[in-house]
């Protein structure tokens, strides 16, 4: 034990003062949803795939609503996604008090009958 | 005779992880009898399953516990292979081994901190804690996830490691030996310890047996009996012996725990060594029909998956027998008689997971 208190007085604390300073992330670390949703043909399969129900898709209102306290990273709406708009970025979401919900909108269609074609997938 | 009065232990108590509640009933600071009850935190996930996907299930099955959730997910995904007839990648087979066993290393290391505490001793626990996170890390890089890692899927995994990773495993192993055998030598040898541990929560052999008891638990009163054996997945090509006490007391069942976390490490060594080249996933089609049983060594004993399904994409029955589950019994048997002060120490050598008990 006298060893390991030695050590520990040279190298200093094996801990990092989260969140002033940024977690450790790796190549492959899951932290947090994203929709790139300009390619979203919202096709809904996220949302009927998504285990936590955290995703809602509205196809008529062309909106996208993820609600971040609900998602568990899993990524199962990533490998469903026909467009692969989904993704997870590494960095985890700072600490908040108040639940998140994040609605984005895609923009207006302008070709409806490509739309069309991309939605009959899901 | 003095008289008996009954105090509540749990389910919310500093020492206490996770929430069970004891009634103990005390005669003086001697428990005469433990009656313990449960669901506190009952979730329902095995009822989930009549309105999942069978694949979108796992990550389910993957939530059942915060500690061993990579075997529940593996296991879950061994029953549905099963009755799909879907034979899985050999690859697969030894990832799924690699990460098995990082998860038990980390499992019983958290358990040896939690018990360093549940003593009192708080530096042991930062120590404990502090090698567990190197074994953390190793799950990060390899999977994206510290505790749920997210990687196993019905046919297979959904991540590679490659060469140049597997190698970097291997060079960690000797550090992470090197930590090992401090932390065992301080279980081992420290006063502290001993006094706490020794002679401390007596489950004989045979009654270990009859309680039916697993894991460590059972392995601490001197059965080797260690699901991994049976040689399902990898196991087959990975030889060991499982760790063996004969003393059936607090100390043996901690000790059971520190010795395998070299048994772990072997493993790991033995299956970078050997994993094959190949897929990692095979295609799976189709919907289940039928009804399988399937079992695996979790870090704190034989975990059963029941599935069975008839033909759809959901399941009809997910029903999991958890390890704490079967050790509850022997652990009724072993506070029977105890000093008050030493409930807090023999309720954690069953390594108690209620979240994975009532689910």
């Amino acid at each position: 034990m006298a060893i390991t208190v030695l050590k520990n007085l040279v190298k200093g604390p094996d801990t990092i003062r989260y969140p002033s300073q940024p977690a450790k992330v790796t190549e492959a670390t899951r932290g947090h949803l994203v929709n790139r949703i300009e390619d979203c043909t919202f096709c809904s399969l996220c949302q009927m795939h998504c285990p936590a129900d955290a995703i809602k898709v509205s196809r008529p209102d062309r909106t996208w609503t993820l609600n971040q306290f609900q998602c568990v990273i899993c990524g199962c709406c990533v490998s469903y996604c026909p467009k692969d708009c989904l993704l997870i970025e590494q960095t985890y979401l700072p600490p908040t008090t108040e639940e998140i919900t994040v609605t984005l909108k895609g923009p207006d269609e302008e070709k409806p009958e490509e739309q069309g074609s991309g939605g009959t997938r899901g | 005779m003095s008289r008996q009065i009954i105090v509540p232990f749990g389910p919310q108590h500093p020492v206490l992880p996770e929430p069970i509640h004891l009634d103990l009933v005390l005669e003086d600071e001697r428990v005469v009898e433990a009656i313990p009850s449960i669901g506190y935190i009952h979730r329902g996930l095995e009822k989930l399953v009549e309105k999942r996907d069978f694949r979108d299930y796992v990550f389910i099955s993957e939530r059942i516990c915060g500690i061993c959730s990579f075997i529940h997910g593996a296991t879950y995904c061994q029953g549905v292979e099963k009755i799909m007839g879907v034979e899985i990648p050999r690859r697969a087979e030894f990832l799924r081994a690699i990460w098995s066993e990082h998860s038990r290393m980390h499992s019983h290391l958290l358990w040896l901190g939690c018990f360093a505490d549940s003593m009192g001793y708080e530096n042991l626990f930062m120590n404990c804690w502090k090698v567990r996170e190197k074994i953390l890390d190793v799950m990060e890089r390899t999977t994206g996830g510290r505790i749920i890692q997210g990687v196993n899927r019905v046919g297979g995994v959904s991540k590679d490691i490659d060469a140049e990773e597997l190698k970097r495993i291997a060079s960690g192993i000797p550090e992470l030996r090197a930590d090992f055998t401090e932390l065992t030598r301080i279980f081992d040898e420290d006063l502290t310890v001993q006094t706490r541990t020794k002679g401390i929560g007596m489950l004989p052999r045979d009654k270990a047996w009859d309680l039916g008891a697993v894991g460590p638990v059972l392995r601490g009163s001197g059965h080797a009996v260690d699901t991994r054996c049976t040689g399902y997945g990898a196991y087959d090509e990975l030889d060991f012996k499982p760790v063996v006490r004969n003393e059936s007391d607090c100390y043996a069942r901690c000790m059971v725990r520190a010795e395998e976390l070299f048994t772990s490490l072997d493993l790991v060594e033995k299956a970078i060594d050997r994993i094959p080249a190949g897929d990692i996933l095979t295609k799976v089609r189709g919907n289940p029909t039928g009804e399988f049983h399937a079992r695996a060594e979790q870090p704190r004993g034989e975990v059963i998956h029941y599935v069975k399904a008839n033909g759809k994409k959901n399941l009809v029955r997910h029903r999991v027998r958890t390890p704490t589950l079967a050790n509850v019994p022997p652990l009724v048997h072993m506070l029977a008689g105890c000093e008050l002060a030493d409930v807090p120490v023999i309720v954690l050598t069953i390594d108690p997971c209620i979240g994975c008990m009532e689910r």
